[in-house]
């Protein structure tokens, strides 16, 4: 059992600087000349959604630490702010950001990382992205530079904006700044590896899910259960004697976060999907598929396939699941045309309307999340 | 400036006779359960913001999901209103009625339609209890975490119109993060599915968007809600102090030892006095402040950090710890804070509950604020906090039947949300805005902030049929409420356009 309560060195020097204005003003612009924009933090994720056309907009340049107030468990950092400056300063604090957002490359940021939404091995157990958006400046479509939100743990006026953004892949505006609800680093960690197959992995996770454990990651691959444990000294190590199992590195969490898992290398000529299904799925009768192509994280919520099924299929095996598939091999890689699960009729109409409201020239990422948003 | 609607600042409605509306709902849907006598209305015309009653111009209580989607054709062909209610318990007027419209009371659809324990998931109808819902769950020893103080009666579908609250917050979440999927009806009486049983769904977040958006976006017919292991145990420690800053203070200490209580909550003196001759929870009478602390999870841990918390708070200057021998009388320590409200009622004829939230630094600042507005008005106020997310609720003590009180209640009530804002924080933590704090939403948000609010709106109902005047002012109404502050013989808002 690690104790992870060390004292951290100093924090690194980070460098500031406020572009808002400049970022405004290419906005004004580019809604002058109805001429779309195609967004980048640190361009790490590109491969994820449909390719845009349109001039860059580069929030790397706008990046630093607003406000930190850990005692707050509250941070305001701009955009273009690296997820590896921003994790370091909370480390420093011994907080994190507990979805854990993947880091697709060391340019990565924290405006990317919001704007796709994506998160972490954590994610079932601690929220999303979005459940720890407490407030964001958003620059609108005629260059504005407005709030939605703010710094404080509950807040119910208005409409939840900061929220909407996250995920949104920039095609509502532009997140300039966001503040997060952050978490102490848990007091003790522990991770393991029980050898399953993996019907009885469900079973187990299943059964485990019932009870108030300090579970906050399980995934299966390769015929083990990996399990991390997280919380206080005591119950981690309890749990630990109960589960037994072999020790596992910490650093498998990491490298299955940030798709670095031998896994994730080189898909030949297959793409890379992901499922999401709700929680106690079943194993999915996928044809065609080994079980060595396919990882379960999420306890199962979440899985990763590499397949060269048609989208259709899959998508209407995970529909008949009640769930939804995503590919991440870009389009231009041998991925699928769509990469998002196509919307009902009506719930594409409202996005529309959202689209056309609070984008009317259609100027911010166009056709990053469907051809028509 | 009072908050009734006034179609001069808060746009016109139609306007339509009721004796035809009653016709049409009648001919389109004949089994559906309408009230339109005058004493059949009565009971529905306020929510739990009691000061304020409209007589609605028709009441609905449909039983069936087709009830509900042909009325909302219905009401969208006709341009009539229509105002969404649960179990009317809720602060801010979310529901309360118009006269030019229709109230939908969703409470006839009360079904649990499943707990599935192994998913952790339980589907319910909007007018089902909030702690029904736990109740439910509770065999499997599993439970749904938000928990507002009005959970014995809230309706969950208004749970997340105001994406309430509660005591355990700052660990377990607001109603958004413990929402899966929402079955809604837009305004056209068209069928939508928000989020998921999975964990995301494809497509923009619209179920962040539509938990808090006070009914004005669609009407919620069916609510998917995670369910969560109950903790193997939680202790509750009371600390006393002499100072209130002192109390304050020690709560940033507890979040800086690195500790996420269950729950951590701080009441004044004349809360304390209140709750204690009400409850007679064992409450230190002479103290100035004290702190409630609950720390749950799994039982050596919670051991642990009691004993942690306890230094802290030593380390912090309370006066006099003492942590619940058990859980009879952990709930008895809880019984006086949950207790609060109606504790604080017998003291007075009529009280006001205020719901601003602050960065918890912020609050010494802000309670001498809330003293002096007391001082200064006349009016008593008692304060109990959610100390652990920065939630207050001052309570100000008045008396409606003394002349002019009320209005003055409502200017300190005011004045303290205008100190929260200026503090970083906002009008309402759980309580949503509705119509009680329209005219504050002016002090939190710049116009051109309320304009997007308003594109949302309009994306999801451009004709302003779903419980309009709610949530969002308009800005003819941020002008007029701003010329009620002119400050140094200047306008706010000068950009805008007079009525």
């Amino acid at each position: 059992m690690t104790n992870t309560n060390q004292p951290l060195p100093q924090a690194p020097a980070m460098t500031e600087q406020d572009n808002a204005e400049t970022l405004c003003e290419q906005v004004r612009q580019a809604y002058r000349e109805r001429s779309p924009l195609r967004i980048v933090g640190g361009d790490t994720r590109a491969f994820y959604g449909r390719a845009v056309e349109g001039r860059t907009l580069s929030t790397s340049e706008h990046r630093g630490i607003v406000h930190y107030d850990p005692v707050e468990l509250v941070i305001s950092v701009r955009a273009g702010t690296r997820l590896s400056d921003l994790e370091a300063a909370l480390a420093h604090h011994n907080q994190m950001l507990p979805f854990e957002p993947p880091r697709f490359g060391e340019a990565s940021t924290i405006g990317g990382a919001v704007a796709t939404g994506l998160s972490g091995p954590r994610r079932p157990w601690a929220g999303a992205a979005r459940d720890f958006v407490l407030g964001t400046r958003v620059i609108t479509q005629e260059g504005k530079l407005l709030r939605f939100g703010g710094e404080v743990m509950k807040n119910v006026a208005g409409y939840d904006l900061s929220r909407l953004m996250a995920g949104a892949q920039g095609t509502l505006g532009i997140l300039s700044e966001i503040s997060f609800k952050v978490l102490p680093r848990p007091n003790a960690t522990h991770s393991l590896r029980l050898t399953m197959p993996i019907d009885e992995a469900l079973k187990k996770l299943a059964e485990l899910g019932r009870k108030p454990l300090p579970i906050t990651a399980a995934a299966w691959h390769d015929g083990g259960l990996h399990l991390r444990l997280e919380g206080g000294q005591s119950s981690v190590k309890a749990t630990h004697e109960r589960l037994g199992g072999d020790h596992l590195e910490a650093s498998f969490w990491q490298e299955l976060r940030d798709h670095s898992l031998s896994f994730f290398q080189g898909t030949g000529d297959k793409a890379l999907w992901r499922l999401s299904l709700p929680p106690n799925s079943g194993i999915l009768a996928l044809p065609g598929i080994q079980e060595n192509e396919v990882l379960y994280d999420w306890a199962g919520s979440q899985r990763w396939v590499k397949t060269s099924l048609d989208a259709e299929t899959l998508r209407r095996l995970c529909q008949e699941a009640g769930g939804h598939a995503t590919c991440y091999t870009a389009h231009q890689d041998g991925g699928a045309s769509e990469p998002f699960t196509p919307l009902n009729p009506v719930v594409a109409k409202y996005h529309r309307n959202l689209k056309r409201e609070l984008d009317t020239y259609a100027i911010f990422n166009p056709g990053r999340l469907y051809a028509e948003l | 400036m009072n908050i009734h609607f006034d179609e001069r600042l808060d746009g016109e409605l139609t306007v339509i006779d009721k004796a035809e509306v009653l016709a049409d709902l009648q001919h389109a849907s004949p089994d559906l359960t309408l009230l339109h006598r005058e004493e059949d209305l009565h009971p529905f015309e306020c929510d739990g913001l009691a000061a304020y009653r409209v007589l609605p111009m028709l009441v609905a209580m449909p039983e069936t999901f087709e009830q509900v989607q042909t009325l909302l054709k219905r009401c969208h062909h006709l341009g009539v209103p229509v105002v969404t209610r649960g179990a009317g318990t809720g602060l801010s007027g979310g529901a309360l009625p118009l006269e030019k419209g229709v109230l939908l009371v969703m409470s006839r659809f009360s079904k649990i339609l499943s707990v599935d324990p192994d998913a952790r998931l339980a589907r319910v109808q909007p007018g089902v209890r909030n702690l029904a819902i736990s109740e439910a769950a509770a065999p499997y020893g599993l439970y749904y975490a938000p928990d507002p103080s009005s959970q014995i009666a809230c309706s969950i579908g208004g749970n997340v119109a105001e994406n309430a609250g509660g005591v355990h917050c700052l660990k377990y979440g607001l109603t958004v993060h413990n929402v899966m999927r929402l079955d809604i009806l837009t305004i056209e009486g068209e069928p939508m599915t928000l989020g998921s049983e999975a964990l995301d769904a494809p497509g923009l977040d619209l179920l962040a968007l539509m938990n808090g958006s006070e009914g004005m976006l669609g009407v919620v017919t069916e609510i998917t809600v995670k369910l969560l292991p109950k903790p193997e145990t939680a202790k509750v420690l009371m600390a006393s102090f002499d100072d209130i800053e002192k109390a304050g203070r020690a709560v940033g200490d507890i979040i800086a030892a690195g500790i996420i209580p269950g729950g951590l909550e701080m009441m004044d003196n004349l809360a304390i006095r209140a709750a204690e001759d009400f409850i007679r929870a064992g409450y230190p009478v002479d103290a100035e402040a004290i702190l409630l602390c609950e720390l749950d999870g799994v039982e050596a841990d919670v051991d642990d950090d009691c004993a942690t918390v306890r230094r802290v708070l030593e380390a912090a200057g309370a006066t006099d710890i003492q942590q619940a021998r058990d859980d009879a009388e952990r709930a008895k320590f809880w019984a006086g804070r949950k207790n609060a409200f109606p504790a604080v009622g017998r003291m007075s004829p009529d009280y006001y509950c205020m719901d601003g939230t602050i960065p918890r630094r912020e609050l010494p600042r802000v309670l001498k604020g809330i003293a002096a507005l007391s001082e200064e008005s006349g009016l008593r106020v008692a304060n109990v906090f959610h100390a652990g997310d920065g939630n207050m609720h001052p309570l100000i003590l008045f008396d409606a039947n003394q002349e002019g009180e009320l209005e003055l209640a409502e200017d300190v009530g005011g004045k303290i949300l205008e100190l929260c804002v200026a503090a970083g924080g906002s009008i309402t933590g759980e309580h949503g805005v509705g119509r009680e704090k329209i005219n504050q939403m002016c002090s939190q948000f710049k116009p051109d902030e309320l304009t997007i609010f308003h594109a949302l709106k309009a994306a999801f109902d451009p004709k302003r049929l779903l419980n309009p005047g709610k949530n969002i002012p308009t800005l003819a109404r941020c002008a007029e409420f701003g010329a009620m502050h002119v400050h140094n013989n200047e306008l706010p808002h000068p950009e805008l356009p007079r009525f």
